[in-house]
């Protein structure tokens, strides 16, 4: 097993090159080209805006205002982990001949979905700054510097269920199916277009057990409050939870490999 | 020393059965169908206690029919499987011509996916941008390098693929019967390479149902036969054994074949013939047939009906008043029965006649037809005037073929016994079936 993730920092130039052209390969064709990637969380912001103040108008709440912004700190994330998961739960079977037909490393293939949703997310960035200098919205240093942090912890989340989901769906084809459904029940489970002061204190103690919760409500106390970063604590849990569920994705991912070439 | 060596390697793959196919996390955890599926008879045995060695710089060739365990046997040497049991050794990197192209991403160039595809190989960006425009050269796609792999024909797309694969530089090659690949000028340039490997002692592992070239190109060569290893060792030999054993099993799916043939007319016919303004009695007009005879003949009467029309396009069949008969039709060559022939070689058509009264009045016949049905040659006695006087109870009659000089494919013939005037005592129409080999490839009828 250490062996095995050894040999991925070797292949660190093979996920670089895949991840260019998985970049690359993403909006060939198309007439706006690369930079969907910004027009993309655009349209998604406006839609999602457009809802919950027009169709759906909230209350007075003062303290969710400019609601844009704040929607866009859970959204953004969100979007980078449920893709990277959905397009995990497929990725083994779309390259089914590389795994057949070459000697290929398969673990490769979920981290570069993981990877080429970050650059999406971080592609998304600029919009959201422009935002947060647009709303004139105040921004610490001493929380800013928690957002590498954080990212760090999705980027080592996600990866931790794209190996378990890649690994599984060769096996039990259900999962994509399914997964497009729960990662449907687990966007509106977590605090991304309300916030958490609206939940009764059963509700929250249930929330506690949602690991994104945990890196929404990160982004927002960073990015969309004022005062200190005060959910750290939980954020280092899950570090560490995080990073239990990669190993642990890492071992299932590596054990079942061999049958890989057989079932895909 | 071995560059590869297969130590009583099995590999057994879990047969794709029905259930399995549609498994869910639902059944396998409810109705246990894991243990299920590990059942004797869910499993299919690819590759059983295979031993081999291929020394360095040895070209080996790998041949059996399909499904004899070919593939399964380079999966493991290139390492994309795990063998179920037994050792795998291979020193050197390997370069798996198994699949061209695997991994091309249709929507970038072609030169992207050179430099991706050398990565996935193994190569470094350096070692990529030294070999590019050899690669580039080699797969003569000069003019379309730098459109998307998607607009290329699958040739380009196969040229591409090989042209990366071999300029990889590896100790060992293992190629997946890939020759087939582009034009007859590519294909040349395809072996060209093959062979400067082999003269830069390189290892290659040859899997191909192209013989000629086992024995042209191999220093030794396996047959594997239902994942057993057959017979190993000098191409030529190896070669010979297997393909004294396909023409034996070709004897025997023939002769299936047409015994099949022979039983359907009897069984399709009515037991009596009903024609269209006479009562289903035997009709007076026909020839006298003994009743006993047509009862307890085992392959029955032949049907006494007109025979078709038109000769040259009816379909197989048996059909004659039976007044004589051809029990019984062998082919043979120069070492008894056989269904399969060289070119040149010769060829005794026996035929067992029984004539239930005496007769003077007949003429053996015999035509050769392709399977498209075109007639290549025809005989009978009478037009060779053979005359003899008469006929009666049972013989023999044997038509020699002293050099058979038919280009290679598949024939089936016609025998029928008649009156001079054409009318079929016995008819047997494409009933017999043989093939012809042969080592040059000619065309013809």
């Amino acid at each position: 097993m250490l062996a095995n993730l050894s040999r991925l920092f070797r292949y660190r130039g093979l996920v670089q090159t895949l991840v260019a052209r998985e970049l690359k390969a993403r909006y060939r064709g198309s007439v706006l080209g690369f930079f969907w990637s910004f027009v993309n969380p655009l349209l998604l912001l406006l839609v999602y805006t457009f809802v919950f103040t027009q169709v759906l108008p909230r209350g007075e709440e003062v303290d969710l205002e400019p609601y844009a912004v704040f929607l866009f700190c859970g959204l953004l994330p969100w979007t980078w982990f449920s893709s990277s998961l959905s397009e995990s739960a497929n990725v083994l079977i779309i390259n089914g001949n590389l795994i057949k037909k070459v000697m290929f490393p398969a673990e490769i293939l979920p981290i570069v979905s993981v990877i080429a949703n970050m650059f999406h997310f971080l592609f998304g960035l600029p919009i959201l700054i422009a935002f947060l200098f647009f709303y004139a919205i105040p921004l610490h240093v001493a929380e800013l510097v928690w957002f590498p942090f954080v990212m760090l912890v999705q980027f080592v989340l996600t990866l931790g269920f794209s190996m378990v989901l890649a690994a599984l769906t060769v096996h039990f084809r259900d999962i994509k199916d399914l997964l497009m459904n729960v990662l449907t029940l687990w966007m509106f489970a977590s605090p991304i277009i309300y916030p958490m002061t609206w939940l009764s204190p059963r509700a929250k103690f249930f929330m506690d057990f949602n690991p994104f919760a945990h890196l929404a409500i990160s982004y927002q106390e960073i990015l969309f409050y004022d005062g200190p970063f005060g959910h750290w604590k939980w954020l280092l849990a899950l570090a560490v939870a995080g990073g239990g569920l990669f190993i642990l994705g890492y071992a299932l991912f590596d054990r079942l490999r061999d049958s890989f070439a057989e079932e895909v | 020393m071995a560059a590869i060596e297969l130590d009583q390697v099995t590999k057994i793959y879990r047969r794709h059965g029905h259930r399995r196919q549609f498994a869910t996390l639902k059944s396998a955890l409810l109705t246990g169908s894991l243990v299920h599926d590990l059942r004797p008879d869910e499993t299919f045995r690819a590759l059983s206690d295979v031993s081999l060695s291929v020394p360095k710089g040895v070209s080996f060739g790998v041949i059996g029919r399909n499904g004899s365990g070919k593939s399964t046997l380079l999966k493991l040497v290139a390492g994309i499987t795990k063998p179920t049991s037994g050792q795998v050794h291979v020193k050197g990197r390997v370069s798996a011509l198994i699949e061209l192209g695997a991994g091309f991403h249709p929507e970038i160039s072609g030169r992207e996916n050179v430099f991706i595809n050398g990565i996935m190989l193994g190569l470094s960006r350096r070692e990529i941008e030294q070999r590019f425009d050899e690669i580039v050269e080699f797969s003569e796609l000069e003019e379309f390098i730098d459109a998307p792999v998607k607009t290329y024909s699958s040739g380009m797309y196969m040229r591409l693929g090989f042209a990366v694969a071999v300029h990889v530089d590896p100790e060992i090659l293992l190629v997946d019967e890939v020759l087939a690949v582009g034009d007859e000028g590519f294909s040349l340039k395809c072996l060209d390479k093959f062979a400067e490997f082999k003269r830069r002692g390189k290892t290659i592992l040859l899997v191909t149902h192209g013989l000629s070239m086992v024995e042209r190109f191999c220093d030794e060569a396996v047959w594997l036969e239902a994942g057993e290893n057959q017979t190993t060792g000098d191409p030529k030999r190896v070669v010979q054994m297997y393909l004294t054993d396909v023409e034996k099993a070709e004897d025997e799916l023939l002769a299936a074949t047409d015994a099949k043939a022979q039983q359907a007319p009897v069984m399709a016919s009515p037991p009596n013939p009903v024609d269209d303004d006479t009562p289903p009695t035997p009709d007076p007009s026909a020839p006298v047939v003994s009743p006993e005879d047509t009862a307890s003949g085992p392959e029955a009467q032949a049907d006494p009906d007109e025979p078709p029309a038109d000769m040259f396009t009816a379909s197989e069949g048996r059909w004659g008043s039976g007044l004589v008969r051809i029990e019984e039709v062998t082919l043979e060559g120069e070492h008894g029965a056989a269904r399969v022939f060289h070119t040149g070689e010769r060829m005794t058509v026996r035929m067992l006649v029984v004539a239930d009264q005496p007769v003077d009045d007949f003429a053996f016949g015999i035509s050769i037809f392709t399977t498209e049905g075109v007639c290549c040659y025809g005989t009978n006695t009478h037009i060779e005037e053979h005359e003899s006087a008469s006929l009666d109870g049972a013989g023999e009659v044997r038509f020699v073929i002293e050099r058979l000089d038919l280009v290679e494919g598949t024939y089936k013939i016609d025998v029928a016994v008649h009156k001079r005037d054409g009318f079929s005592y016995d008819y047997h129409r494409l009933l017999y079936t043989f093939r012809v080999k042969s080592r040059t490839k000619d065309v013809g009828v």
